[in-house]
């Protein structure tokens, strides 16, 4: 069981919106990790890497920035094991390269451009991933 | 300064990511769990998140380019078709089987937990594996030319 956090939820948002309004206001970029990271990757490693890099190295970096401001860590709790953190990594990176995009290029960017598109990816992403959690905990248990 | 700005960025990003409760699996599946101890910051995260993209994108917009840039680059692919819709429900279910999703993984790692790792090793591997087979199929006559992901 997690604690509802309805106001650090909204300001923890607020700020992901903020960092995708400023990557587009300078650098006129999606914020979706997908494709960020994706760029980095082979094959076809693009030419405009080092934007991506520090952007990802900023995410990579932001626990300590966050100690600066909290005394308590983020809370944490994985419940799947190796073997499906493992699988769900792999499905994942299949799943957002054919779906051209996840959570914030999708969900935070492309709805921001109210994007039929991505409502359509969005509320297919939603949709099957609360399916998997009935199965997983509901249907086969845990 | 373009590169020391998108450093800055991502690290909002990251901050928004834990501040919100995003690095945690567990806060994640349970807002999926709507059978069980449901916990609906998820989608707070996302009105949070979408609403300041939104009323921001509103007003960069009135300007023709960004501040250090060419143009806006933005996807230009409108249609909804069989490997967005596929490849969404594929990316669901490895989420709901995980509790990570790719920007919720990335400042976990940054706390050396081994967890995050474990699936950033696999979502590294995806992403790889399927950018070559998208690679092989636009390189084969005849065979299915997908736009590259760009978000």
């Amino acid at each position: 069981m997690t604690e509802f956090t309805p106001l650090q939820s909204l300001l923890g948002g607020a700020l992901i919106g903020l960092s995708a309004v400023l990557l587009m206001a300078v650098h006129g970029r999606i914020a979706g990790i997908t494709g960020i990271l994706g760029g980095l990757l082979p094959p076809g490693i693009v030419t405009d890497w080092p934007w991506r890099l520090a952007f990802l190295g900023g995410m990579l970096l932001a626990p300590f920035a966050y100690a600066a401001v909290s005394t308590v860590p983020p809370g944490f709790s994985s419940p799947g094991s190796w073997p499906a953190l493992a699988a769900g990594g792999v499905i994942v990176g299949i799943g957002v390269t054919y779906g051209s995009g996840c959570t914030s290029g999708h969900g935070v960017c492309g709805l921001a451009r109210f994007s039929p598109r991505s409502l359509a990816a969005v509320l297919t992403f939603m949709a099957t991933a609360a399916l998997t959690v009935f199965v997983a905990r509901h249907v086969l248990g845990g | 300064m373009q590169i020391l700005l998108a450093f800055i960025f991502g690290l909002i990003f990251g901050l928004g990511i834990l501040i919100s409760g995003m690095g945690n699996p567990a806060k994640v599946m349970n807002f999926f769990d709507l059978a069980g101890h449901w916990d609906p910051s998820l989608a707070f995260v996302m009105a949070g998140a979408v609403a300041v993209t939104t009323a921001g994108y509103q007003f960069i917009f009135q300007s023709g380019k960004p501040l250090a840039g060419e143009a806006f680059l933005l996807p230009t692919n409108p249609r909804i078709d069989a490997p967005l819709l596929a490849g969404s429900a594929l990316f669901g279910i490895g989420w709901g089987i995980a509790g990570f999703c790719p920007g919720g993984a990335i400042p976990m790692l940054g706390t050396g937990r081994l967890e995050p790792l474990i699936f950033f090793a696999g979502l590294a591997a995806g992403l790889i594996a399927a950018r070559n087979a998208q690679a092989a199929a636009s390189a084969t006559p005849g065979g299915t030319a997908l736009a590259p992901p760009r978000s």
